[in-house]
This record gives structure tokens, C-alpha cells and sequence, in this order.
């Protein structure tokens, strides 16, 4: 059953106010509401060198209620599947072991450890918060940054590459379950998140996390950029449930009987587009277009 | 009644492992660490070890899964070699500064490039500051033995222990080992105990980022900052002397046998020149040693087992009474000499007592090294000139 | 089996979680949201201010409390209440009613 309203959401709280997260960070509301589909009390969190570190807080405190264990940066999926093992071989099967990483420690340096962790059928859920480059260092391009976008990398010319296919990737892992969110849409989010609590074997999830002042936009509009994302078909939310595809959410309703917005009015409400051409935009457009047509042939065939 | 068993350092390694009842294995492999890792799957496979064995798709990760099972709980092992070993080189920093009681066997091997697959020991060597004790074996029978006195020594002072061995020339070869009897290991290494929070699902946050100064923690006191939690890694490998000493001396009493705690010695008592080296090549200048005492000259060998910590003591007791020193190793520092020589010399700085010092770097890539080779080259640093060189160079 | 020893010597770094780790983050605030109630439906079936509230600082139960203690100033909540209840004025202060 889905969850239809903010009512139904969990009431407790596993992060305690105070984090030295950004004011609006789209990581921390979708951490904040991942918490909550899972039981935190019996959830160890494999974490890497990123935006989740300092979320995480400064020792000796933090203000999150579950264990997380930090990592180097590649090692993300390997220390998942050493804590899978550890726990499997102690005989703890009541823990949900979660690794959570941004988009550089999953689309870049943590993409070998993540695959060799699907491979091997490990045991765990992995979420990607994709916040679109290296946001902790300072706004550096990933290959998760999207085409037109200044990065302090790519500070001139902007980036010229589409955003890799990381779905592509992980589905060629055959793994139970594949799903994307946005913390704009959470009640969705925590469906998600709660689905892959519960699915045995290997499980990714790649959430859209919107970051103000790496994006360039006010805070304030923290849901509505998110919201645009999904809007304008750059963000698509989905399921691949045992290899089966559904769109879900607000991508399902747009398939149905809504209309995408242009990727340009989602563009030129932030600051890293500022140097994007319309030649530029159109090649966004089109990449948005031709993956969102594959995405709706596949549901489509399947509903 | 004893088991034993003619079988090479590899299968040692592995027997080792499963007398210590490790909980995960994670390896990828390497020459020539492969058998350690092959051996060990068929024990899983077959059930006769009860435990968790990830094939992973990187050395990095091999070390990173092992960190990571070790901090729920786990008696973890893992194995490698040259490359790989340099590959997990961040992991081996990660791992001392976890505290995590990993034990690993390194398979000596050059390092590329060029590539080799022969034996030295610059792989171990150039893990020497990632906080590790490095214990290195003379033979198979020290390497089984180790490993299990590895374990007792990691769980005790929460250190990594690589214990190294010398590719091929013990790796795969066969000679006699005697295998220690499961009750005895039992007895000798107790199971792990749990480790805080995981039972208790204790709410925490493991190695996160801290300060450089000490910060309070929610009760007022103020909890470490990054150079004091350094400190007490460095604190606790000093103490590690003492640890590894009494592990060896507990093990013979239970086993009859020693590795010879920190440092052994060979001939030592009446000896005016000492040569100095560690691993096999150690064992070897003992060959060296009768050649040149067929000289007439009074010439012993100290091995040193306990790279890290650095058995300074134990080194300069040896070494009160000798004229000569002459380090051998298979190792270097680029730019400079030879890691041990350069330790050992700062410790005799210290001592005051400064004999001739010589020393050498030999048989790197598997270079053949002849104890005759050794003896030569001793020799002439005992009458000669002291020297600093390269041994058995055959083209500039 | 033996615990692990439990001893005041601190080996590795562990953190234990605690309210306010990064102090009180009211402090970063520029702008401070204030519920107009009367204009709030103070209703179950809203509670979206609650939800999109990235800091959880937002209370659950009616009248709505913001912990003018720890909220960022974000104006996430303003932005997104369908009534338009929340505004948000200049500075770190609410003012006194």
C-alpha cells in the first residue's frame, strides 16, 4: 500500500537537530525520511569520505541514532559486504546493513567496489544520493554532473558529457531491486526505501538530492527544484522490481496523462547553467527526451 | 603425538587460519599469495572451516571487507602480495587506525615495474608507517606459528598484524611443518570477544571526522583529538614489544617450540661480527655465518622477527659486544639504503656503542643469492672498507 | 565470552549521538519563519511543512512548533505551505507577541 499522506509518515525522529549539514540540503531530508523507512536501531550505515561525513558530525558526537561506520572513499561496497559478513558469520541477521554514498563515491571512485558487491549477490541496500558532482569538495564535476553544467572543474566551457547511465550499469547486475526517489517526493521515497528494506539480496537506489548552493539556487526552493527535475523528465522515478520496470509517483502520472515541462525551465532557475547556449539546452532536451521514450516504451510493455 | 606434515608455507598459511577459526576471509589473488586463498575456499566450500569467504574484485576491497567484518566482531584473514599489497595501501593505514585486530599474510614479492612475480621484500617494507606490526617468518614452521600467535598479539593490543614470508623460496616449497593440534590453538587463542555496540545495537558513529584538538563530549569530558588517538596507536605498538615477546613465550610453553620472540639470534654468544637481516634471507646468512667461522672469524646472525614494532632493545643487547655489523635485506629505499640498515643504525646512534657498519642490498626480483655470496661480501666488510652497495650486480 | 574490556583509555574515535552537534544552528539563520495559526488548517492531512523540513525541527502535533533553536532559516516551510501560513522575516529573532 502506498503512503498517501505526511500523516503516515513515521513520527520519530532519528536525527537530532543541530547537524552541520547546509541550510535546505536535499541530502539531509532524504536521509531524514530513509531513516525512517528502515529501523535505525538495527541498521548499520556504511558511509565514505562526503557530505554524509560531515552530516555525521564531529567526534566525539553526532546527531544521528544508528551505527554508521565511515570509510574511504572506494571502499564503500566492500565495507558494506565485510559487515554483511561479519554479521552473517556472528549469526546477527536482524540488522539491515545500508551503504549510502554520494554520486562521486558511486558513478566514480566506488564504482568497482559496488559492482563487485552486486555481483557477489551481498546482501544490502545501497543508496546513491545523487547531488550531481563533488559537492563536499566544492562543487567538482562528477560523471553524474549533467551536460551544460559550470562545476569549479569545469569552470569555462562547462561540462560537455551527458550524465552516465548508472542505472544502465546496475541493472546489468540483474539485482532484485533497482528504484529512484526524490526527496521532493517522500512519501514515495519511503515506500521505496521500506520495499527495499524488505527485499532480499542486493538493492540500489538512487536518489535525486537537490544542493542550493552547489546548484545555485535559494534554499527556499529546495522541493520545487526537486519537484522540476521530476517535472521535466531529468530525474525519472521508477521501480525495476526482479527486472520488471514501472514508473511510480509523479513520472507515472506525467506518463499518463500529463504534459513534461521543458528542460529549459528547469535549467535557468540555477546559477551552474548560467553559461548553458541553446544549442546546449536542445542537446538536453534531446538526451532527456530519447531516455525518458525508453523509460515509457518500458512501461508501457509492462502495464 | 604430532602432525606433521610436509607441506609449503602456503598450506602453512591456510592451516593457520583455519586452526584460528577465522570467522571472514576476503582475498583476491596474486602470485604468489594464489594457494593461500585457493586452499582456503576449499576448506569453506567443503565446511570443514565454518566461515564467510568473499571472492572481491580488488585487494582494496579485499582489506576494506575484512576492516569492515573485523569491526562488528569477526576473526578476519585475508593474503597478499607485492601490488596487491600496495593496491590496499590506504585500507593498511585505515585498518591501524580502526584498531582493528586484522591479521593478514603478506607473500613477499618484488613490486612492478618492470614486473616480476620473484621474491624481495619491498612490498611489506613499503607498508612499514601504515601502523601495522610486521612480524617476518625464517621458515614454514614460523609462518604457521605466527599466524596463530598473530591473532592472540591483533586481539590483544587492537593491531593489525601482517605476518611475511618470503614468495617462493617458502611459498612453494615443501618441507617438513608440525601441525599444532586444534585443542591446544583452542586453548591458546580464545574466540574473539564481541565488540562494543553491535550486540547492544548501540547507536554510534565509527572513525568519523575529528579535530585536532580535544572536543567534549555530551557529558563535559573531553574526548581525544586526532594527534592523541595517533599517539596512543604509537603508545600501544611500543607496548606491542612486550605483547609479542610474551605471545611467543606463552605459545612454547603450550607448543615446545619458539619463533624466537622479537629478535633470535644464531651464534651470537661468542660472536665479534653480526650479520643482520630478517625473513629468509636471515636464515640463510646462518650458512653464511659457518662459512665464515670456518675462517676463523667469530661471525653470528641475529634475525630480526618484529620489524614493527622495532625490537631497538633486543637489537642493541645482541649487539653490545660485536665489531662489525653487517646488514643484508631485500629491500631498499629509493634514494638511500636499505629500510633495516637505516633503522638499525639510528638505534646504535642512540646507544653510543658504534661498530663498523656495513650494509647491502641483495637478491631483489628473485635475484639467486648464495650463502657463499653472503659470506664473500661479509667478509670483506669485516677487513675491508665499511660499504654501503648493491650485491651481485651483473650489468651497469 | 569475555566483553571487551572496558577501560578510560580512549584507542579509536566513536561518536554517540547528541542533540545539537554542530551547536545551536538557530545561529546560522538569517531569516526567521513565523505560523501565522489561525491561518494554518491545522490539520493531519497537511503537515507538509513537517515533511519537507529538511532538519526535522517542524513539530508534528498542532499548534506547530518550530525550534527556533536549531532551524537554519531555510524557508522551505514558507515556500511550501498551501495556505500560506508560515512567513518568513528578516533576522535571527521571532518577534515577541
Amino acid at each position: 500500500m502506498a503512503t498517501s499522506a505526511a500523516k503516515l509518515l513515521p513520527k520519530e525522529e532519528y536525527i537530532l537537530p543541530g547537524t552541520r549539514s547546509c541550510a535546505a540540503c536535499g541530502l539531509m531530508l532524504t536521509y531524514r525520511h530513509a531513516l525512517k523507512a528502515l529501523n535505525p536501531g538495527k541498521t548499520i550505515v556504511a558511509v565514505p569520505a562526503s557530505c554524509m561525513t560531515v552530516l555525521h558530525g564531529v567526534y566525539p558526537v553526532t546527531p544521528v541514532k544508528t551505527i554508521c561506520i565511515n570509510n574511504p572513499f572506494g571502499a564503500t561496497g566492500a565495507a558494506a559486504s565485510g559487515i554483511a559478513a561479519g554479521l552473517k558469520a556472528l549469526g546477527h541477521d536482524d540488522y539491515t546493513v545500508l551503504a549510502f554514498a554520494g554520486d562521486g563515491g558511486t558513478y566514480d571512485i566506488g564504482i568497482q567496489a559496488l559492482s563487485g558487491a552486486l555481483e557477489r549477490g551481498t546482501n544490502f541496500l545501497y543508496i546513491c544520493y545523487d547531488n550531481e558532482g563533488y559537492m563536499n569538495t566544492g562543487t567538482q564535476r562528477s560523471s553524474a554532473s549533467p551536460a551544460g553544467a559550470i562545476t569549479s572543474t569545469t569552470p569555462v566551457l562547462s561540462k560537455l558529457q551527458h550524465k552516465k547511465n548508472m542505472i544502465g550499469i546496475i541493472e546489468a547486475h540483474r539485482i532484485p531491486y533497482i528504484a529512484t526517489a526524490s526527496p521532493s517526493f517522500p512519501l514515495d521515497l519511503f515506500d521505496k526505501v521500506k520495499t527495499a528494506r524488505d527485499t532480499l539480496g542486493s538493492r540500489y537506489m538512487e536518489i535525486h538530492a537537490p544542493c542550493p548552493p552547489g546548484w545555485g539556487f535559494p534554499n527556499k526552493d529546495l522541493i520545487k527544484m526537486g519537484k522540476l527535475a521530476v517535472d521535466s523528465g531529468i530525474h525519472v522515478l521508477f521501480e525495476i522490481k526482479e527486472g520488471f520496470f514501472q514508473l511510480t509517483s509523479r513520472s507515472l502520472n506525467l506518463a499518463e496523462k500529463g504534459k513534461r515541462k521543458p528542460v529549459a525551465d528547469y535549467v535557468k532557475g540555477q546559477t551552474r547553467f548560467k553559461k548553458i547556449n541553446q544549442q546546449q539546452v536542445e542537446a538536453l532536451q534531446d538526451f532527456v527526451d530519447k531516455r525518458w521514450n525508453e523509460f515509457l516504451e518500458r512501461h508501457q510493455k509492462n502495464s | 603425538m604430532s602432525d606433521v606434515r610436509i607441506i609449503t608455507a602456503n598450506t602453512a598459511a591456510a592451516l593457520a587460519a583455519k586452526l584460528c577459526r577465522v570467522q571472514v576471509i576476503s582475498a583476491y589473488p596474486i602470485t604468489p599469495q594464489t594457494p593461500v586463498t585457493e586452499e582456503l575456499a576449499e576448506l569453506v566450500e567443503t565446511k570443514q572451516l565454518n566461515a564467510e569467504y568473499l571472492t572481491v574484485e580488488s585487494e582494496h576491497s579485499a582489506m576494506a571487507s575484512v576492516i569492515a567484518a573485523s569491526q562488528v566482531g569477526a576473526r578476519v584473514f585475508t593474503a597478499s602480495s607485492a601490488n596487491g599489497l600496495l593496491y590496499m595501501h590506504e585500507m593498511l593505514h585505515w585498518a591501524a587506525g580502526s584498531r582493528t585486530p586484522v591479521v593478514m599474510a603478506c607473500v613477499n614479492r618484488g613490486v612492478g615495474a618492470p614486473w616480476t612475480i620473484l621474491n624481495d621484500q619491498q612490498d611489506s617494507i613499503s607498508q612499514r608507517d601504515t601502523g601495522w606490526i610486521q612480524l617476518y617468518c625464517g621458515n614454514s614452521q614460523e609462518v604457521i606459528d605466527s599466524i596463530i600467535q598473530a591473532y592472540r598479539i591483533a586481539e590483544q593490543l587492537n593491531i593489525p598484524v601482517m605476518v611475511c614470508y618470503d614468495g617462493f623460496i617458502l611459498s612453494h616449497t615443501t618441507t617438513p611443518v608440525d601441525i599444532p593440534p586444534q585443542e591446544l590453538v583452542d586453548q591458546y587463542l580464545p574466540p574473539r570477544p564481541p565488540v562494543f555496540g553491535i550486540a547492544e545495537y548501540s547507536a554510534m558513529n565509527v572513525n568519523p571526522l575529528i579535530l585536532s584538538d580535544p572536543r567534549p563530549d555530551p557529558d563535559g569530558n573531553m574526548a581525544p583529538g586526532y594527534m592523541d588517538i595517533r599517539y596512543r596507536l604509537q603508545q600501544d605498538l611500543i607496548a606491542g614489544l612486550d605483547i609479542i615477546e610474551k605471545a611467543d613465550k606463552e605459545f612454547s610453553k603450550l607448543f615446545g617450540r619458539t619463533c624466537g620472540g622479537l629478535v633470535w639470534n644464531y651464534k651470537m654468544k661468542d660472536a665479534t661480527h653480526a650479520m643482520v637481516s630478517f625473513g629468509s634471507l636471515a636464515s640463510e646468512c646462518t650458512l653464511a655465518a659457518d662459512l665464515l667461522r670456518q675462517k676463523g672469524l667469530k661471525v653470528g646472525v641475529i634475525g630480526v622477527r618484529s620489524y614493527r614494532p622495532f625490537p631497538k632493545a633486543g637489537l642493541l643487547n645482541e649487539l653490545k659486544r660485536v665489531e662489525t655489523v653487517t646488514v643484508l635485506e631485500k629491500d631498499v629505499s629509493y634514494g638511500y639504503e636499505g629500510a633495516l640498515a637505516m633503522d638499525l643504525k639510528s638505534a646504535l646512534y642512540d646507544s653510543g656503542h658504534h661498530p663498523k657498519f656495513s650494509s647491502y642490498v641483495v637478491g631483489l626480483g628473485g635475484r639467486d643469492v648464495l650463502p657463499k655470496t653472503l659470506a664473500d661480501e661479509t667478509y670483506k666488510a669485516i677487513t675491508g672498507e665499511i660499504s654501503h652497495a648493491w650485491i651481485d650486480i651483473k650489468s651497469q | 565470552m569475555k566483553k571487551e574490556k572496558s577501560s578510560n583509555v580512549i584507542i579509536k574515535a566513536v561518536s554517540k549521538p547528541f542533540k545539537g552537534e554542530a551547536g545551536k544552528t538557530g545561529d546560522w539563520r538569517s531569516q526567521t519563519p513565523v505560523i501565522d495559526q489561525e491561518k494554518c488548517s491545522q490539520k493531519e492531512s497537511c503537515l507538509l511543512c513537517w515533511m519537507y523540513c529538511p532538519d526535522g525541527v517542524i513539530s508534528r502535533e498542532f499548534p506547530l512548533e518550530i525550534d527556533l533553536e536549531f532551524c537554519k532559516g531555510c524557508g522551505i516551510c514558507a515556500q511550501e505551505c498551501p495556505r500560506k501560513a508560515i512567513t518568513m522575516i528578516d533576522g535571527r529573532e521571532a518577534p515577541v507577541e
